[in-house]
């Protein structure tokens, strides 16, 4: 398959620091490669979507990024840093800077809202000031528009009230880097439309850098600054959602062919 | 970091490498004790939740096993005219080895499992994967507060569950023959010295870490699937009572070399 370069960068982002630099990434489990050769730049401030069919090896890219993963070949660095370098206290050190929103949330089904959003707080941040918990609490919550839901279990809420409390406890470290795996996933066309309204707004809120891993092509076209698409293992085309739209390639077609 | 199974072993590789695993998950266990912050306020509530809340289970199996015992002892005491024996009988064999063992197993069969499912279930709802990608030490939260509570909980359960056997049997003993508490208490601690009671305290220090280890390790190593939230909390049960026969037979070896040679 040829690959498809719509553009190699977006304008509004070329001038700015690359974040997350991959090149060459690859990873396999068993005899499966699942990453081949992956090539991607994300600079700060940028919101990028891969788009990809499922068992693509989308998450393993994120994984690879927040270290759960170990890559097999290539180079993966954030912030200049090669993460399969780190040892244990610089892992800690760069997860402390990046968020990563699970596809179902991953509350803390023992705790309540409160104590999920207080753990990374006194745990990670090591904060002791109550008060300032209780500000940091109020300000993620008033954000995902959740802020009387505070002392429910997770059991309690709705699947799209779990993906914001997820958001927000995401967001309470204040990270540089948000990793989202299929936000969307399992939700209705109004939830998912908000999620990902939610999304773009916190993203300008927090400033920060994000990768968006979906399936779901208007949280795409709502958050994408930018679109990379994967097939079999590397990223064939990338570009802006419009230009990647107007694309004649056939793969690319294929994702876009329900959008008007 | 939880390892990441990525390739399938089989055989002798794979009971090597599961060695192997559970070498690192305890030296993990144990730097953790030391570094970072204690979770004392996790570990108070996995002392209530596991302590406590077998309480009633463990007080019921002991009550009743000290009446049996009491019951099936009788007839064979009578027959050679040593029914006055009955209450030191029953506390030896209680606090030697009976209590403990059978304290350790409800523990294995209520604690371990239990531990070993909600691990697993938040491996498989990737709790401990937000965690870790947090910058927490899921480590420190969930594994060393629990092994730590168990370690605690079932020396304490074991010495309540004692006392309530011997209630138990002197319940079963006031059925049949009629001999006051004073007299029965009296013959029950007079019959155990020190070299008694300190093993058996001991063994079920070493039960409880093993109840604990066990169920932490294989719900926190589950692999992700419903499916391995049952495996997990069953095999926990089924290693974390061989344990408890192995730890058994060694202790009863060392008692024997260092307390009745």
């Amino acid at each position: 398959m040829e690959a498809v370069k719509e553009h190699k960068a977006p304008a509004k982002s070329t001038k700015k620091e690359v974040v997350i630099a991959i090149k060459g990434l690859k990873k396999s489990f068993g005899k499966k490669e699942v990453l081949k050769d992956i090539n991607l730049e994300v600079h700060a401030g940028e919101n990028v979507v891969v788009l990809g069919k499922s068992g693509q090896g989308k998450s393993v890219t994120i994984q690879c990024i927040v270290g759960m993963l170990v890559p097999d070949g290539g180079s993966l660095k954030v912030f200049g840093d090669e993460v399969a370098d780190m040892n244990a206290e610089e892992l800690k050190h760069l997860r402390m800077k990046i968020g990563f929103l699970f596809q179902s949330g991953a509350l803390y089904d023992s705790m309540t809202v409160r104590e999920n959003l207080e753990f990374p707080l006194t745990r990670v941040l090591k904060l002791k000031d109550e008060h300032e918990i209780q500000e940091r609490i109020n300000e993620v919550l008033e954000g995902v528009g959740l802020l009387d839901a505070v002392d429910k279990l997770p059991s309690d809420l709705s699947g799209g009230m779990r993906k914001r409390i997820g958001l927000a406890r995401t967001l309470i470290i204040k990270p540089e880097i948000m990793l989202y795996d299929e936000p969307t996933t399992g939700l209705d066309p109004i939830t998912s439309r908000e999620i990902s309204e939610l999304i773009l707004s916190m993203q300008k809120k927090y400033k920060t850098t994000s990768i968006i891993i979906t399936h779901d092509m208007e949280c795409a076209r709502i958050t994408a600054d930018r679109v990379v698409i994967m097939n079999d293992g590397k990223y064939i085309a990338e570009g802006t959602f419009e230009t990647l739209h107007k694309s004649q390639d056939q793969i690319v077609k294929e994702f876009f062919k329900d959008i008007s | 970091m939880a390892a990441v199974q990525e390739q399938e072993l089989t055989g002798w590789r794979k009971w090597f490498a599961g060695i192997g695993d559970q070498c690192v998950f305890f030296t993990s266990f144990l730097r953790n004790i030391f570094t970072g912050g204690f979770e004392w306020s996790e570990f108070v509530r996995q002392c209530y939740e596991i302590g406590y809340r077998s309480m009633m289970l463990v007080g019921i199996t002991s009550f009743i096993m000290g009446a049996v015992l009491i019951l099936q002892l009788r007839p064979s005491l009578v027959s050679f005219g040593e029914e006055s024996m009955l209450p030191t009988t029953l506390s030896v064999s209680l606090i030697r080895e009976i209590g403990p063992v059978i304290t350790a197993l409800i523990c294995s069969g209520k604690i371990a499992s239990s531990i070993g499912a909600e691990l697993g279930s938040m491996k498989v709802t990737e709790q401990i994967d937000a965690m870790e990608v947090s910058g927490a030490n899921p480590l420190q939260y969930l594994v060393v507060t629990r092994i730590l509570a168990v370690t605690c909980m079932v020396p304490l359960l074991t010495i309540i569950g004692d006392v309530i056997g011997l209630i138990g049997g002197f319940i079963a003993l006031n059925i049949t023959d009629s001999i006051s508490y004073v007299l029965y208490f009296h013959k029950c601690v007079a019959a155990i010295d020190f070299s008694d009671f300190l093993p058996a305290f001991v063994k079920t220090i070493f039960f409880g870490f093993a109840i604990g280890f066990v169920g932490c390790y294989k719900g926190y190593n589950s692999n992700k699937g419903t499916e391995s939230v049952g495996i997990a909390a069953n095999s926990a049960v089924v290693t974390a009572s061989l344990w408890v026969f192995v730890i058994d037979a060694i202790a009863v070896q060392i008692t024997s070399i260092l307390f009745y040679k």
